[in-house]
């Protein structure tokens, strides 16, 4: 494998945990819950992409129309998803003050609850979907041959970013997100409506979510109900590597797990690369113990007593 | 967050009796529930109440460290599976044990150690495991240290799976000896309870539950928060190993998947949904969640009720259970037992 090959694939994975971690940040930003539903609101909205039933080749429902609505009809369905989930289940919990506990086991409830769902309407057994089949081609650039998915992911995740960017820099709804992040109860004092920013941000998380499934589809073909929650977690420890809480962190803390496991993967000899998740989960330990508060996070961000 | 802190009594006897008397509460109360179950005669029902006085081990083993020390950890059922892993090296299976794990040193393939000193050896390595993992982790606070013990599920994962001529890697080991039934299971719940409880109100539970409720407070008056965390992170190690090592010795068989996010979060939401913060809690919590999951199953095989079967579809039992605890939650954030310890003095 050469350089340039492993650079793209580090990038495409590194990319994907990106958006995943984006998506679980933002809601933690706003209200300091870890959601661990994330993953199943991606694989949620992958399930969308075929009707529903017990057969092992599951015809195409979304699936099946023209790209220019296929994207936007699976993004509506996990912005509503993740809107739902946010009004019956998290508002109530936040209305009550639960702590952070209690909302991190609510959202395994959740978690469990779609991927029930899914199990019930579509059953446990993997299914073949294909989207984009014109992306699972390959090219060749500088004399590599790159999968062009590949490039494509990481293509649409700096524009995903580009796009997030610009909205929370420059819009209403973006400066109130960063304002609640930031303090809470004073973005509130200030006039930022509780339940209307926690709404937008999982909303955005939804269309997070939305993005993550159509590239993993597109990349993979195979829908599992649980393949989601692998991308969850690594989601969920590329945010508390990049630094809980802070955006920006969580993008690069998902960029570096997905490119580091990409590197573990061309670095170690053939009879450990089974064991590539052990020395990768091990390494993120030791970044831990070493910066506690984050990888990409400055000492102004440290919790003051 | 206030919680009231019982006044102990500072002369002997009468204290060892106060601190006590919630842990002999909640094992009167085991018993007697196990005394009808065992009287019913039922054998589905027994051994559903053998394994949820098992998960009572295993949930009052995590509160000995999540309760008192407010930290999450995910990490705990590694403990179990390297416990129960470590058990069957000494004793399971007869001569299958060669097949399973052709990788054991002779010495060790044949040796038949007796079902309880064995299991003590399981519990002490897996809170050797937790001892040298705990200096490092330990010194992490809040989230870092779940994301962290969460690593240290998959990398004992990880690394039992790809250990296979020592664990028989993805595959099932069968043939544990089921020494485990209703009353082992009570008097192991009744002895986590204990253990449990004479932490809580030691002198390092005190400390730990300050640092609890407001860490640089307690520091400031001389507590070492990582050494109480150590602490209670080997001692609920060593509790929670000896609950899956029940666990594998109740149903025969053991697999590296059974010791895995499924029962991380199951364990997680019993402790919750009790209330993380008493030895009620916990106890509450997993019972709760054992009788709502038997109910759900019961329902789904069908309930003749006259002449006709209520039966809900297929497929729905999973889907209940989660509105049943996701509505627990939402109605009791807070636990079922909020902070309120059955037999202690407010």
């Amino acid at each position: 494998m050469s350089g340039l090959q492993l650079l793209v694939d580090a990038l495409s994975l590194g990319s994907q945990y990106a958006i995943v971690a984006l998506g679980i940040g933002l809601v933690f930003g706003v209200m300091r819950m870890i959601n661990f539903a994330h993953g199943d609101l991606i694989t949620f909205s992958a399930y969308a992409l075929v009707v529903p039933t017990a057969a092992e080749l599951a015809p195409p429902l979304i699936g099946a129309l023209p790209s220019w609505i296929l994207v936007p009809a699976i993004l509506a369905v996990s912005t509503a998803v993740a809107l739902l989930l946010e009004r019956f289940a998290f508002r109530p919990l936040r209305k009550r003050n639960a702590d952070g506990t209690s909302l991190l086991i609510s959202s395994f409830a959740v978690s469990y609850l779609l991927q029930s769902v899914v199990l019930f309407v579509h059953t446990g057994r993997p299914k073949s979907v294909s989207i984009f089949d014109y992306l699972s081609q390959t090219v060749t650039l500088g004399g590599i041959r790159v999968a062009l998915v590949d490039i494509v992911t990481v293509a649409v995740t700096a524009l995903m970013m580009m796009g997030m960017l610009l909205m929370l820099n420059f819009t209403r709804t973006g400066r109130d997100i960063r304002a609640a992040s930031e303090d809470f109860v004073m973005a509130r004092l200030l006039g930022v409506r509780a339940d209307r920013v926690i709404a937008s941000a999982f909303a955005l998380s939804g269309i997070l979510a939305g993005t993550v499934a159509l590239l993993y589809v597109t990349k993979t073909g195979i829908l599992d109900y649980r393949f989601g929650v692998p991308l969850a977690i690594a989601g969920f420890v590329g945010t508390v590597l990049g630094g809980m809480g802070s955006l920006l962190g969580a993008v690069l803390g998902g960029m570096a797990l997905g490119v580091t496991s990409m590197l573990l993967d061309a670095i170690l000899p053939s009879d450990l690369r089974a064991s590539r998740d052990a020395f990768l989960y091990g390494l993120v330990i030791l970044v831990l113990l070493v910066r506690p508060e984050g990888l990409f996070t400055s000492s102004r961000s440290r919790e003051r007593i | 967050m206030t919680v009231s802190t019982p006044s102990y009594p500072t002369h002997g006897l009468q204290m060892a009796k106060q601190r006590l008397i919630p842990a002999a509460y909640l094992i009167g109360a085991l018993l007697v529930l196990s005394l009808i179950i065992g009287w019913l005669g039922s054998d589905r029902l027994a051994s559903s109440a053998t394994e949820a006085l098992v998960y009572v081990m295993i949930v009052v083993g995590l509160s000995i460290f999540i309760g008192n020390s407010g930290i999450v950890s995910f990490g705990h059922i590694s403990f179990a599976l390297i416990g129960v892993y470590a058990t069957a090296w000494q004793s399971c299976c007869g001569a299958l044990r060669v097949i399973y794990m052709p990788g054991l040193p002779d010495w060790l393939s044949t040796v038949e150690v007796p079902p309880v000193l064995a299991g003590f050896n399981g519990a002490l390595i897996a809170s050797i495991v937790a001892l040298v993992v705990g200096v490092g982790i330990m010194r992490l606070n809040g989230v870092a240290a779940s994301i962290a013990s969460l690593c240290l599920l998959f990398v004992v994962k990880t690394v039992y799976e790809n250990w296979d001529n020592w664990t028989g890697g993805q595959s099932t080991i069968v043939g544990l000896p089921t020494y485990v039934d209703l009353k082992v299971a009570w008097a192991g719940a009744a002895s986590a309870i204990l253990v449990a409880t004479l932490y809580r109100t030691s002198t390092f539970g005190l400390r730990l539950r300050a640092s609890r409720e407001d860490e640089p407070a307690a520091r400031a008056a001389g507590v070492n928060v990582w050494l109480q965390r150590l602490i209670a992170f080997v001692l609920s190690a060593f509790v929670v190993a000896v609950g899956g090592i029940f666990y594998g010795h109740f149903l025969g068989a053991i697999a590296l998947s059974m010791f895995w996010l499924d029962m991380t979060f199951l364990t997680l939401a019993m402790l919750v949904i009790g209330g993380m913060n008493s030895m009620t809690g916990a106890v509450a919590g997993s019972l709760l969640v054992a009788v709502v999951r038997e109910m759900v199953q019961f329902l789904e095989r069908g309930v003749q009720i006259g002449s006709h079967t209520f039966q809900t579809a297929n497929g729905t039992r999973d889907i209940v259970l989660a509105l049943v605890l996701l509505t627990i939650l939402i109605v009791r954030p807070q636990g079922l037992t909020g902070n309120f310890e059955w037999g202690s003095k407010r």
